[in-house]
Parts: structure tokens; C-alpha cells; sequence
């Protein structure tokens, strides 16, 4: 007897379907598929809420990539940002595998969202995510991975900054021996040595945003700056596309170039000196970045008091109209 | 810098800038300038504290700029409606309108550069 195609279709994605504590989560449809695992969304029966749950891919499944995603899971547990979500429960499942119940975000990636928006708003969500990087950054962990696809804007204005699965913890056995200036984040088990992180030589993270040093594989030069780069290649591809009518301010443009330069020491120091750039420049104010020459002072001060200006302009030219009318 | 104190330092100053103009539109008054700036000053004063209260009270840009004109209006009134006995002329729109073009800049700066009340929890 053989199974009619969509039978065999229904019992393959049946098979693929990780199978969580039936009493607790129900499984929906898959929303989102990462190198190390895919994301569901599921519902908790316990809370009656919609949940989002991350389990390894039966593929890549093993004890190094267990180890992985319950340290994403511990990273994120310990990150309590506005800017980062949080994470519910952990567990395993029936077969082993390692999955994590976290918020279910709904919302637009940065990529799609940048495109409907003004620069200006699409630079406001960019200082938040550098906030919240820099946050992460104050708790000594480096994202490595940051890119548009990796953050996500809500449709209540909140701004999440996702997938830390190759976050690394300054001071750990690739950490570049920054032991002095690791903090203390409690848990052994995500900073333990002898844990599956990531070896010297080993490329991990998105060409295009990934700093030098990290694409080379120098484990012992990542750090903060390591995301100020992908930052300015976030703010480059986000800020600066779509400008084939709006050309790109010389400041705006000195700001991703500094987040990119090949070498960290040229970077800004962190990522809140970076979001820090971004508002002054929102502000109309002079950035850390460039150096303006008095003209492009001048016009930025225009620009920031120009109604101001006309206002005070206008009141005296009434001054003038009626010396003048005084004349006739 | 709190919006009645901006409204303050803002109406006070464009109130005595205000004033000396006189010598511009009408330099006959060039005697009573001492009385005109002073005058116009304390106007500007009481004008630019009333808009920031009123500022900080509603954070609203068009209300801001509506009760600026307003509140400068009404205070440029009585002048302007006064006869200068030494030219025996009446100056109307020549205060009125530049008065009130005064608390529409008062007005908008006050919303657009003060800082805000804090938040009550």
C-alpha cells in the first residue's frame, strides 16, 4: 500500500517537528531557520501565551552544538535589556536535543523596515540598537554577528537585537586573554573552559559585517569593537541606501567610515561612542567623527534653527515694511 | 533650560530689542526711548513667563505659538490703543504686529528648545 504525497508530506514535517514537554508547549509552524537551529512558534499551555521556541536542527545535533545553544540561551537569560529578548525556559527534548522557549517578537527586520521609513527614523532605531549593544558590550559580551537581518523593529516601536548564538563572553578560553576585564556573570557554565566556543582560526559571523580581525579568525582581537564594526556596516547599509536623491551627509558618512575602519584601534571604543555620534548627528549637532569647515557649520546651524531664523528674519522685516511705509 | 525661564530670558530680551526698533520705525519717539525700552522689556518679561508656564503646562507646538501670539497680543494692546502725546498719532499695527510676531518666536522657541517638565511618577 503506498501513501498518497501530501500524506507523506504531513508525516515528514510530523517527524521533523521537535516534540517538547506535551504538557507544557505545542508546536506550530516553524518562523525562522538559523545555522545551528530553527525557531517555532509555539504556545504555552501553562501561561495560555504564544511563545517562540529555538531547538537544534536534527542535522547539526550533537554535544557541541547542545552546549552552544543552552550557553545562547544563558547569554541571553542574563542580558535583561529592552533591546534583547528574553528568555523563558530551557529544557530538552524527548530526543535529546536542546531547545529554548523565549518572547515571541513580532515585528519587521531592520532590512525591511529601513526601506518604508525616513533616514532619520531609520537612524533612530540604529542608536538603539547600539544601546543595547552597548549594554551587552558593559556585561562583557560581543555579539559577532550583528547584521540587519538580525535585528527586528516592532509594530510598537520596540527594537530587538537577535540571534546571539556566537556571542562570546570576554575572558573565555578565545577571548584574546582579556581575563583582568571579565566580569563576573556568575554561571560557570557559559565561560567554563574546555565549553565549545569558538577555536582560534575559526570564522564565524556574515561577510560584509564582519570586522577584519574577525575574519581572519583572530580570536585574541575580538572585542567591542569587533561589533562597532558591524554596526557601521549596519548604519552604511541601512543610512545609505535608497540615496540616489537624498545624497549622504559628509558627517553621516565619517561616522560609518570610522565604525569601519580596518583597524580597531581607528573604531570608536564602543558602541555607545558610536550611538552617541548617531544623536548628535540626529541632533543637527557637529559629530566626534568629522570635521566641518565653517560653511558646513554654518548651514548645519541654518538647519537646526531655520524656523527660528525665518521667524526672527520676518519680525524684522515688518520693522522695515513699515520704516518703509513711513516714506510714502 | 525650563521652558518659563527660557520664556523669561527670550520675552525680556526680544522685548528690549523690541523696544529700541522704535528708534528704526518711528525715530521721532528718540526722547521716551529710555520709557519704551523699559516698558516693552517688562512686557516682553511678563509675556515670555506666562508662554513658558503655559509651555510647560501643554506640550503642543501649535498651542504653544497660538497662546505666545495671544498673550503677546494682549499685552501690546493697551499701548497700541494709547495716543503718543507728543506726536498725538496712534501706533496700532506698528506694535501690534511686531508684538505679536514676538510671542510667536517667545511661543514656538519655548516648545521647541525648553526642556520639558519631568515626569511625575
Amino acid at each position: 500500500m503506498s501513501l498518497p504525497d501530501a500524506a507523506l508530506t504531513h508525516l515528514r514535517q510530523v517527524l521533523r517537528a521537535p516534540e517538547p514537554p506535551a504538557d507544557r508547549y505545542k508546536i506550530r509552524e516553524p518562523i525562522g531557520h538559523g545555522g545551528m537551529g530553527t525557531v517555532y512558534r509555539a504556545s504555552d499551555r501553562t501561561l495560555g501565551r504564544e511563545v517562540a521556541l529555538k531547538v537544534l536542527r536534527a542535522d547539526v545535533a550533537g554535544e557541541d552544538a547542545a552546549i552552544r545553544l543552552e550557553r545562547e540561551a544563558r547569554i541571553l537569560a542574563r542580558l535583561e535589556h529592552p533591546g534583547i529578548v528574553p528568555v523563558h525556559d530551557v529544557g530538552t527534548l524527548a530526543d535529546g536535543r536542546v531547545y529554548y522557549v523565549m518572547k515571541l517578537v513580532r515585528g519587521e527586520r531592520l532590512h525591511d523596515f529601513a526601506r518604508g521609513v525616513s533616514r532619520a527614523d531609520a537612524l533612530r532605531v540604529l542608536q538603539r540598537v547600539c544601546e543595547t549593544v552597548g549594554f551587552a558590550h558593559a556585561q562583557g559580551v560581543v555579539h559577532r554577528d550583528l547584521k540587519p537581518s538580525n535585528i527586528m523593529v516592532g509594530g510598537f516601536g520596540e527594537v530587538l537585537v537577535l540571534d546571539w548564538g556566537i556571542a562570546r563572553i570576554r575572558g573565555t578560553p578565545d577571548g584574546g586573554g582579556d581575563e583582568a576585564a571579565a566580569p563576573t556573570l556568575g554561571a560557570p557554565s557559559i565561560a567554563a573552559p574546555g565549553e565549545a566556543d569558538t577555536a582560534p582560526g575559526v570564522v564565524l559571523g556574515t561577510p560584509g559585517f564582519m570586522a577584519p580581525e574577525q575574519a581572519r579568525g583572530d580570536a585574541g582581537q575580538i572585542d567591542a569593537r569587533t561589533d562597532v564594526y558591524a554596526l557601521g556596516a549596519i548604519l552604511r547599509a541601512v543610512a545609505g541606501a535608497g540615496s540616489a536623491n537624498q545624497p549622504v551627509p559628509r558627517p553621516l558618512a565619517a561616522i560609518w567610515n570610522r565604525a569601519l575602519s580596518p583597524d580597531p584601534g581607528g573604531r570608536y571604543g564602543s558602541a555607545a561612542e558610536l550611538a552617541a555620534d548617531i544623536t548628535r548627528f540626529l541632533d543637527g549637532a557637529p559629530v566626534a567623527a568629522y570635521r566641518e569647515n565653517i560653511a558646513e557649520r554654518a548651514g548645519r546651524v541654518f538647519r537646526k534653527y531655520q524656523v527660528a531664523i525665518i521667524l526672527v528674519l520676518t519680525y524684522l522685516a515688518v520693522r522695515l515694511l513699515f520704516l518703509a511705509m513711513r516714506g510714502l | 533650560m525650563n521652558k518659563p525661564l527660557l520664556g523669561l530670558v527670550l520675552g525680556g530680551a526680544l522685548g528690549a530689542l523690541d523696544g529700541l526698533t522704535a528708534l528704526i520705525s518711528a525715530p521721532e519717539v528718540k526722547p521716551e526711548i529710555m520709557g519704551i525700552v523699559v516698558g516693552s522689556t517688562g512686557k516682553g518679561l511678563v509675556a515670555g513667563i506666562v508662554i513658558g508656564f503655559i509651555s510647560r503646562k501643554v506640550n503642543n507646538l501649535t498651542i504653544g505659538i497660538g497662546a505666545g501670539i495671544v498673550i503677546a497680543a494682549l499685552l501690546a494692546l493697551p499701548i497700541a490703543l494709547a495716543v503718543d502725546p507728543a506726536t498725538g498719532k496712534r501706533y496700532f499695527w506698528e506694535i501690534m504686529i511686531p508684538g505679536s510676531i514676538v510671542g510667536l518666536i517667545v511661543g514656538y522657541a519655548t516648545q521647541k528648545f525648553g526642556q520639558p517638565a519631568p515626569q511625575r511618577s
